[in-house]
């Protein structure tokens, strides 16, 4: 009686320590431009990487999204080149700027079927959680450790207990994977999951798309978790099939198998279970400076003189940073600005469901689409969608992490406030003073064409 | 990295939640090389801001950090522990840590010490003060006050010991080869090898 992240767990378990730690080997090591500490660290001891065929790189954290020619930042262009050579100093598979390919980690790689279920993914980047959408167990690690593997293919860790999150019944109408992720971690907390390895499960995950799967186990690490799992079924095998690095003919049938005999027997144990309602689960927005700080779009903003003692002080602090007063509605909350992309809503149906909601209309206030590589780009203008973008007064950029954390310079100006479909609604996280609220891509577009946070339920009426 | 078993010094309250890593170390200061030192980044946005602790004269020379619940959440960047390493800190005491962040502290021999929301209160409430604290035993000390703290045992280990895990890894050499061995005999697609050309992005439905 395992659980799916039992059987993921032994099946990597190379050695355990009498201390309870075990080696794990490592399937696929992704890096990227903040990588740079830990290969400074093999160059210091002169070692090689140990599997450079299980290690790729990617080029997402810096890159310019607007590359029309304008003179790119020198530290910037420093962060790109050196991974660049070091990509090509140990030769690795390399997907840097002007690939087809190239795109944010936890898009690219499983778009590529370079992530694929069963496998042990680590990258030093936390939403690595992401990967477990399609079966994986998938982990962020910091610089020592991404070190660590790259000489020896292995990672030491210490089991974490499992947690089963069911949601049960059926997603209404504008409600999707952002706002079943946003839900769950307001009502257990920024650290409601710590220590524990999630597995998604019930119908409402079942019903999710691949899509949709990656985006609530991207969440995890909101909430704490060390990594969040759907377990592989048909509609992964029907994803996954014909991805470039995926198996083809025979070999995926074979390999389907064993992905499909992945899931959690019947009377497989948890540490620990929670139950989510779907009923209860609306569109969601982030009222404070942690993820947790979440609320139905119908809500008003909390008061901290109505709040448990103990969370009144950083509820007030959250409010003052945010610019909020207590009690107002959420709807009444005007932005500056909107932002639709990163790892966490910048695939295809991300854009389509953002589309869906602006096409027609026109935006407010200024905006930036990003989407999460550059395949995903070429299929949105195939679809049309860049138009329907561009039509609404948004600019339409290329792919990389861009305005979710700032790095290449794609900042939200301090005090303005920014209606955004990332993952971080810390302080500063989009730039000193910036004030971000999340959302869905779909929440994101209401956002946009009302100006203020706003329900998208009403705009999509007749529309879906 | 020197294992160490005991340290007295300086401890300062930061009486906050969710102090994250974006706010620990700004993500623009991350592309500096790590002998450039870190110190002069940590918590660099909230520097100045009115009653900060950490611009407090008498908190100069800290070594002991203590703040509220899920200290360290948020991403993976170790230039966060880099940031507190380089400042001169040794031990973070606080009653819940991002699980990333405090890996990446032990893998640079800082201590994240997890101490009931009570503790942490009592040990808020008279800061800044010198304290001790004894590895081994999992106490604090502080005046007439002891706490004891929670630290998981593995981390523990190797905080006292200062272990190297490249080092230590490298005496498993022969089970990591005979794993790989039998890894690529199970699940040859492990091994990437390009296909064929670009899929479409995506095969899914509307959501
Ligand atoms: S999009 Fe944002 S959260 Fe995702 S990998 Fe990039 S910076 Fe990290």
């Amino acid at each position: 009686m395992k659980s799916l992240f039992d059987k993921l767990w032994d099946d990597h378990v190379i050695t355990r320590r009498d201390d309870g730690a075990a080696l794990l080997w490592v399937d696929r090591h992704y890096v990227h431009e903040g990588s740079h500490h830990a290969f400074a660290r093999l160059a210091e001891r002169g070692l090689p990487v140990a599997q450079p065929a299980l290690t790729v790189g990617v080029a997402d954290h810096y890159v310019p999204t607007r590359r029309d020619g304008g003179a790119v930042d020198a530290d910037i262009a420093r962060m790109i080149d050196t991974l660049t050579r070091n990509a090509g100093r140990h030769d690795l598979r390399f997907f840097g700027l002007g690939d087809r390919r190239q795109g944010i980690v936890h898009v690219m790689g499983p778009e590529q079927g370079l992530t694929l279920p069963g496998m042990l993914v680590v990258c030093g980047d936390s939403h690595t959680s992401t990967h477990g959408g399609l079966g994986a167990y998938g982990f962020g690690i910091g610089a020592t450790e991404v070190a660590h593997v790259l000489a020896t293919q292995t990672i030491w860790q210490k089991k974490p207990r499992r947690l089963r999150l069911s949601f049960t019944g059926r997603a209404a109408p504008g409600v999707g994977a952002k706002d079943m992720a946003l839900h769950w971690i307001s009502v257990l907390g920024a650290d409601g999951a710590r220590g524990h390895a999630v597995e998604y499960a019930g119908e409402a995950v079942r019903a999710l798309s691949v899509e949709g799967r990656l985006t609530l186990c991207n969440l995890s690490i909101e909430g704490g978790a060390r990594c969040g799992m759907v377990a592989p079924d048909a509609v992964t095998l029907d994803w996954l099939r014909g991805r470039s690095f995926a198996p083809t003919g025979d070999a995926f049938d074979r390999a389907a198998e064993t992905w499909l005999a992945l899931a959690s027997d019947t009377g497989a144990v948890f540490d620990r279970e929670e139950r989510v309602d779907m009923a209860d689960v609306a569109p969601i927005v982030t009222w404070g400076t942690s993820p947790e700080d979440a609320a139905p779009i119908t809500a008003t903003v909390p008061d901290p003189a109505r709040a448990p003692k103990a969370q009144a002080p950083r509820i007030a602090e959250a409010l003052d940073y945010m610019g909020l007063r207590a009690g107002q509605p959420l709807t009444s909350v005007a932005v500056d600005q909107v932002f639709i992309g990163s790892c966490t809503n910048g695939r295809i149906e991300d854009l389509r469901a953002a589309a869906a909601v602006l096409a027609g209309r026109r935006a407010k206030v200024p905006g930036l689409v990003s989407p999460g590589s550059t395949l995903i780009k070429a299929q949105a203008e195939a679809e049309g969608l860049d138009r329907v973008f561009l039509d609404a007064g948004l600019e339409w950029v290329e792919a990389g992490c861009s305005m979710c954390v700032g790095m290449n310079g794609d900042l939200v100006a301090p005090g303005k406030r920014c209606a955004s479909s990332t993952n971080r609604n810390f302080r500063g996280r989009q730039g000193p003073g910036a004030r971000t609220h999340l959302m869905s891509p779909a929440m994101v577009a209401a956002a946009a064409v009302t100006g203020h946070l706003a329900d998208v339920r009403p705009l999509l009426e007749g529309r879906t | 990295m020197s294992g160490w078993a005991h340290h007295d010094g300086l401890a300062v309250g930061l009486a906050r939640e969710n102090i994250d890593t974006d706010q620990l170390i700004p993500a623009r200061f991350m592309s500096a090389p790590r002998n450039a030192g870190y110190g002069r980044f940590l918590l660099h946005d909230l520097r100045g801001e009115p009653g900060f602790a950490l611009d407090d004269p008498a908190a100069k020379g800290a070594s002991v950090l203590v703040a509220r619940r899920n200290f360290g959440g948020g991403s993976s960047r170790e230039a966060a522990v880099y940031a507190l390493v380089d400042a001169g800190f040794r031990a973070v005491i606080a009653p819940s840590f991002g699980d990333i962040f405090a890996g990446n502290a032990v893998n640079n021999g800082l201590l994240p010490a997890r101490v009931t929301t009570g503790a942490a209160e009592a040990l808020l409430a008279c800061l800044p003060a010198a304290l001790a604290i004894d590895l081994a035993a999992q106490t604090i000390a502080l005046g007439d006050l002891t706490l004891s703290f929670d630290i998981d045992p593995i981390w523990k280990t190797k905080l006292l010991n200062g272990w190297d895990d490249i080092d230590l890894t490298a005496s498993y050499r022969a089970e990591i080869a005979g794993y790989a061995k039998a890894r690529r005999g199970a699940a040859p697609w492990v091994w990437p090898n390009e296909t064929r050309g670009d899929p479409a992005p995506t095969t899914g439905s509307d959501q």
